[in-house]
This record gives C-alpha cells, structure tokens and sequence, in this order.
C-alpha cells in the first residue's frame, strides 16, 4: 500500500480541517478554560461530529457507523492537534469503540455501538493507575462476589473519565501485577454505587480524572472479552490510541512549525528579518527534517493496524516515540523561536507545548516505547 | 488476486530459487561489493552467478527501459521487487555510480544515441563510472569549479584538477563539470561532459584516509581531447544536470542510513556488554542509545518509502532528497558511534586477521566522510530552508 492518502482519506482530512478550523480554533480551547467550564468541551461540536460520522467513523456499518479504519481515525487526530480542540474523539470514538467492536459480546455492542456513533453516547478508557503508564502494572482488584466481581482500586489520568456514561476499567482477576494473565476489562456505570470521580484540571486544560472503585459491584455480563485474557484486547486498543496520539502530535508539531516560520518571515531584529540568520534557519530546517520522518512513520503505524500486521506493535512503538520527540522538539523550538512572545499566555504557542506535555505520557512516553522496541527486538 | 500480489509471488518465487545462499547473508567487507567494469573480478562464484542471473532479468535495473537493458517494470512493481530482496536480505547484484547518478541523468538530459550508448552498459556492469565534481577550491561552493574545456573544431580540449574522485584509480569512464564559459556568471558556463578516462591526459592519484584506506583519488587532466558529442544537455547549462543529478546522490547516500546492515545491534552489544536473564543488555544506557537508533532508523525507512509514494502521485518536492541526505547520513555517523561503543576494545584493532584488518573500526572512520561527500550537511540544511522553508535570504 502506497505511503500516502488516498483520495477518500484527503478528502476526509479536508472535511475535518474545514469544520475543526472554523468551529474550534485554539480560541475555543482558550474560551473553555477562561471560563472553567464544566464540560470541558462543546457538546454542540460533538453533535455536529456525529452528523458529520467522525463519532462513528471507527463503528461497523452494522451498528450505524463508517466502518473505517486507524488511518482515518488519525487523519482526524491530526486536524484535532493543529487546533488543540478538545473532544471526546479520542476516549469515545476510537478507545471505546475500538474496544466494543473488537472484545464486545454481540449484546454489549449492540447496546453501546449505535450510541457512540450517533453522538448520544460518552465513553472513557480507565487503565493507568501509577504516575506512568505501566498497562501490565495493574493492580486494581476484580474479585469474583456472587454472579459478578466486585472492583477495588483507584485509576488515574481517566481521558474524559468526567463527563463519561460508560467506563472500560482494566482489573486484575487473578495473578499479580507484571503477568500478562489474569487481567479482565470491565464495563461499568460510573453511577453505580461505590464509584468516585474527580475530574483533575490538566496542565493543557483538556478534560481527565481520577476515579475511585469502592467495593463496586458489576455483573457476569459486564465483562469484556474474557475473563484474565483482557490483556491482548487491552494492548490492541492501546496501540489503536497510541497511534491516534501520534498522529494528533503531528498535526500539532505541523502547526507549531507553520507558525514559527512565519514568524521567522516577520519578525525583524538588527534590521532584518530573523529567518535570515543561519542559526535559525538550520533549526528550522532540521525541524521540518523531524516532522516528515515522523509523519512517515506515524502513517506506517496507522496502516500496519489496519492491516492486522505482526510488525504493528513495532510500528507503533516506533511512531509514538518518535512523535513524542518530535512535538517536545517543535513546542520548545516554537516558544524559543518567538522570543518573549512565546512565553506569553496571549500567545498560542504555549497551549501547544503544555499539550505536547500531555500527549507525550498519553499511552506510554518516548522511553516507555524505546524499551517496548527493545524488547521485541529482544535486547 | 491483483495484478500486483501475483507479480509478488512471482518475484518472490523467482528470488527464491535463484539468490544463491550466500548473497543473503550481511555483507562483511569491501569485496562483497561487486562494482562491475571493464577489469573487474568476482570475489566468488555466488556474487557471479547472482549477478548474471539478475542481469539476464534486467533487474539490475529493474526500472529501466528494457532497450536499456532494463526491466520495465512500473514504479509499483520496482518497490516489490525492493522489498520481496530486503526480505530475504538479499545484497545489491551491482553496484554502480552508472545506475545511481549518471543513468537517472541520461534518461532525462540524454541524446538518444548517449543513451543507447552508455546505458544498457552501466546495467551490464561493463562499464565504471566516476564522478567529476569537487575541485581543491570548489567543494560546497561546487559552482565555482574552474576545470576549463576549450573549443576545438568537433573537440573540446580539458585542463585542470578534481578531487574527491571516489575510485576513480578503477573507473572506465568519467562524468564531469568543467567551465565552458569563463566570462558567463558562475552557474551559466558550466557543462556536463562525459569521457574515458584511458583518454591521454588523464591520471590519478589516491588520497589517503583517516580510515587507512583510499577510496578518494586526485584526477588531473591535462590537454584531455573530448568530443564536443559527449557533453550531455545544453553546453553551458551544465549546472541543470549536475543539479538533477545530486537529487540521485543524495538520494542514494541518505540510503545508507537506512536499513541495517550487518548484524543487529542489539546482538553486537550483547556479546561484548552481556545481558540479563530476560535477555536485556547489561549496559541500559547503551541498550537506551540502541532504541533511539533503531526508532529513527526505522522512521527513516517508513520516509524513503513515502518519497518513492509521493513522486508517484506527483506530490514530492524536488529538493526534499536533501532533507533525506542529511538525516541519513547523521544517522549512518550514530550507527558507526554505537558499533564502536558496543565493540569496545575489540572495534579498535586495525590490522589483525580476527578483526578483518581493521574492518569495523575504518568503517566507522568513512562514515564520517558521509555528512560532507554530495554536499555538506550544512549545506543540505541551507537548501531546505531555501527551497522548501522559503526563508528570506536562504
């Protein structure tokens, strides 16, 4: 398959630039955090992004979504970045739905798919627990009680984990933490008694929380998948979202860049235009360098999961570690090139890099997906 | 099944049966390489009989006109053929400056006779090629190059020095820039000229490296007599072909970098640092380096690929080759680094039979040439931010 977008998908791309550009500049971003609003995001623009399919855009046709793939999916991430546009895409329309369709019970995809696809539906994906993302470190408890199990724990950094109807909790039903066996998913009413939810302001003001598992009791049929083999459908679906980080710090490295050139184009110092001193231009240059390798990658990773190749675990690795580094490289090239404009809180740039903080430890950082490629390549 | 998958298994098959064992495995030393040329020797019968079979194909140049010698196979069917080879790690059958520089130069600026002449040569390995660019006082200032040919009836006569000639001391032919007009701007009186370096007047002489080796050589010509029917393009715009030609080099060095070559990393550094009981190097710091590398590595690998993708959908930038040059090469410089690193004291022994005489050790010296030769990775940078970035001034 050829490195590039195909027809279907530019045309995508441009659908979700016009409506992301128009409807959700960074000024969006900057309105919803001067005002502390509750949400977090627009449920406005989420109802438009159901009428436009994007919610659904990773549903089967058979529970009235698009039935598209990874590449599509990132192809909207990636206008997403350059706009910083909060939304619940990323935890409904590609973690959740890509759980439901790929572990989901015939029952429980019927009952969640067509909600998630027309819009009516919020999902979260609630894994990490430590301050890094250690996915096989779960200790959280899933202990058998009657017909169900009965859940204890604490989960942090729970993406949209606040304004979610439905939550996919990883637990441990047996084993101990570090074994691939004995993890179970979890389909749970952030309603049911013994759940606690605090929604935690985030350094880049997009939406998380902590949530709390107090003896909450689910039944049989809220397993996902299966019982202690949770662990493949798990990492499948975290490599589905690592790659739509990835691409989500494409587009925002993208941006980052766009901007710092033009203002290397305006901005003049000792009576020229700063893009003429060679020590900026040679930045510049191995900046772009940086974002097209990785953009490379990061589109490699998207179709290696469409696919359903062996080498996509070592794709993903690759285009995760490599967009995280990129983004840390474009953020701080971009406050450092814009002077103390940069540094400012009326000036955009500082809401990409706070992002690229977030985006970087989402799933896994550079580190964590140097040493998953070490170990594939078993050194 | 497609067009496309049968063509797949087809070559896949065809390479099964005829890529002799031997020219699977990593190449090791210089004699692996087989350049091709008019006093050329097979190291051993394995690169012979590959090298003849893959010829016969024309897949030597699989891209190429078959009445080039080539196989005429689309851009599509070149890649699979490309890949369906890396799989099995089968090693290039030729390697030549004929079909990385000078053919893809032919095919756009060449006469049809210059084409019928020199190319299904270079794709039968007859013929050398070496490259006259560099000059004492011209190497990333290459405009300036002052070689002069001078007009003489059907003749041009050529004076003057190059340097850098990589193995010019065992090319047949040379492709050269040489000045044309002197009193004309810099870039305007250059031509692109192509002749035999048995010519009288040629003579070489090899320079020695920090790597002990003399890959390199200084070529003078002295009153070299050459027909005015070898210059390639327009006389006097010369520097349109040399240009378009280091797309091709740039292109073809930032390959290096590219795949691995040799045994894996990870492997190199187990033997001399250990590894743990999980099989993870003792050395984190180094097991760290490793990752990186093979990260950007592979990066790199996924942007070659979508270069070839995006000039078939007619999206690439012509100048982007450079961008590819430069990442290539500092990568290419950071493989050598961590190789020395994971040998330690064995990398560093220069001339002993157990070291190959040295062989680690002065690869890792040549690498350092790669971020100069085919324009300097400064120089690559300045491009991209002119060409590319449209910075003022560039």
């Amino acid at each position: 398959m050829a490195l590039v977008l195909s027809e279907e998908q530019s045309m995508l791309r441009d659908s979700a630039r016009g409506l992301i550009s128009d409807k959700a500049p960074v000024s969006h971003l900057r309105q919803l955090r001067d005002s502390k609003d509750a949400t977090g995001f627009s449920r406005d623009l989420w109802k438009t992004f159901a009428e436009m399919g994007f919610s659904g855009l990773l549903v089967p046709e058979s529970f009235g979504g698009s039935g598209l793939g990874c590449v599509e999916a990132g192809v909207v991430m990636e206008e997403i970045g350059r706009t910083l546009m909060p939304s619940p895409f990323l935890s409904t329309a590609v973690l959740a739905a890509s759980a439901l369709s790929r572990g989901g019970s015939a029952a429980q995809k019927s009952e969640h798919l067509p909600k998630i696809s027309d819009g009516t539906l919020l999902a979260a994906l609630a894994i990490d627990e430590g301050s890094k993302h250690r996915p096989l470190q779960t200790r959280m408890q899933a202990v058998r009680s009657g017909n169900g199990f009965r859940l204890n724990g604490a989960k942090a950094f729970v993406v949209d984990g606040h304004t979610a109807d439905l939550l996919i909790v990883a637990a441990r039903s047996s084993g101990a933490a570090g074994e691939r066996e004995g993890l179970t998913l979890f389909l749970v009413d952030p309603k049911s008694k013994g759940v606690e939810t605090e929604r935690t302001a985030m350094v880049d003001s997009h939406n998380a929380a902590r949530i709390i598992f107090d003896n909450v009791e689910v039944n049989a049929d809220s397993v996902l998948g299966e019982v202690d083999q949770g662990y493949p459908l798990m990492e499948g679906v975290l490599n589905i979202g690592r790659g739509a980080v990835a691409a989500e710090m494409v587009g925002l490295s993208e941006e980052v860049f766009g901007r710092t050139v033009d203002y290397l184009k305006e901005r003049k110092q000792f009576g020229k235009r700063i893009g003429e001193f060679q020590a900026l231009q040679h930045r510049a240059a191995q900046l772009y360098i940086d974002i097209e390798i990785t953009r490379a990658a990061v589109l490699k990773a998207l179709q290696s999961l469409d696919a359903g190749v062996e080498s996509a675990g070592a794709a993903v690795a690759v285009a995760k570690a490599r967009a995280g580094s990129t983004a840390t490289l474009a953020v701080q090239e971009g406050v450092q090139m814009h002077g103390g404009m940069g540094m400012t809180d009326q000036f955009d740039i500082g809401f990409f890099m706070k992002r690229a903080r977030v985006c970087q430890e989402l799933f896994g950082d550079s580190n964590f997906h140097a040493d998953q490629l070490a170990r594939l390549k078993n050194y | 099944m497609s067009d496309l998958e049968k063509f797949r298994r087809e070559t896949r098959a065809w390479l099964e049966a005829n890529c002799p064992p031997e020219m699977r495995r990593p190449m090791t030393s210089e004699e692996d390489t087989f350049w091709g040329g008019r006093n050329t020797t097979f190291s051993s019968e394995p690169q012979r009989i590959w090298f003849e079979r893959m010829r016969d194909k024309g897949w030597t140049v699989p891209h190429w006109p078959k009445e080039y010698g080539g196989g005429a196979l689309d851009p599509e069917q070149t890649k699979i053929v490309r890949q369906e080879m890396a799989a099995i790690g089968a090693r290039q059958p030729l390697t030549s400056f004929g079909i990385s520089m000078l053919g893809p130069a032919l095919l756009k600026y060449g006469t049809e006779a210059q084409k019928k002449e020199h190319l299904p040569k270079i794709a039968a390995g007859l013929i050398r090629w070496c490259q006259g660019y560099s000059e004492p006082n011209a190497g990333s200032d290459l405009a300036s190059l002052q070689t002069r040919a001078e007009s003489d009836g059907d003749d041009f006569i050529i004076n003057g020095q190059k340097i850098w000639t990589s193995y010019a001391n065992y090319a047949d032919w040379i492709f050269c820039l040489v000045r044309t007009d002197a009193s004309a701007k810099k870039h305007d009186g250059i031509s692109f000229i192509l002749f035999d370096m048995a010519s009288k007047g040629v003579s070489t002489k090899p320079i020695l490296l920090i790597s002990g080796r003399s890959p390199f050589c200084e070529t003078f010509f002295d009153n070299v007599r050459v027909p005015k029917s070898n210059v390639v393009g327009t006389v006097n715009r010369g520097w349109d072909v040399a240009k378009y030609l280091l797309q091709h080099e740039r292109a073809m060095i930032s390959g290096m970098g590219e795949r691995g070559v040799g045994r894996p990393l990870g492997q190199v550094a187990a033997d001399s640092v250990g590894a743990d009981e999980q099989g993870r190097l003792e050395d984190p710091i180094l097991r760290g380096q490793i990752a990186s590398f093979e990260i950007d590595e592979a990066a790199l690998a996924c942007a070659a690929e979508r270069a070839v993708d995006l000039a078939k959908a007619g999206q690439a930038h012509p100048a982007f080759s450079s961008a590819m040059k430069y990442y290539g090469t500092e990568l290419n410089k950071r493989r050598y680094e961590i190789l020395m690193s994971a040998g330690g004291i064995d990398a560093l022994e220069w001339e002993s039979e157990r070291s190959k005489g040295g062989a680690r050790p002065r690869a890792w010296l040549r690498t350092k040439a790669n971020s100069i030769e085919g324009g300097t990775s400064e120089v690559m940078l300045g491009i991209v931010a002119k060409r590319i970035l449209d910075l003022p001034g560039a």
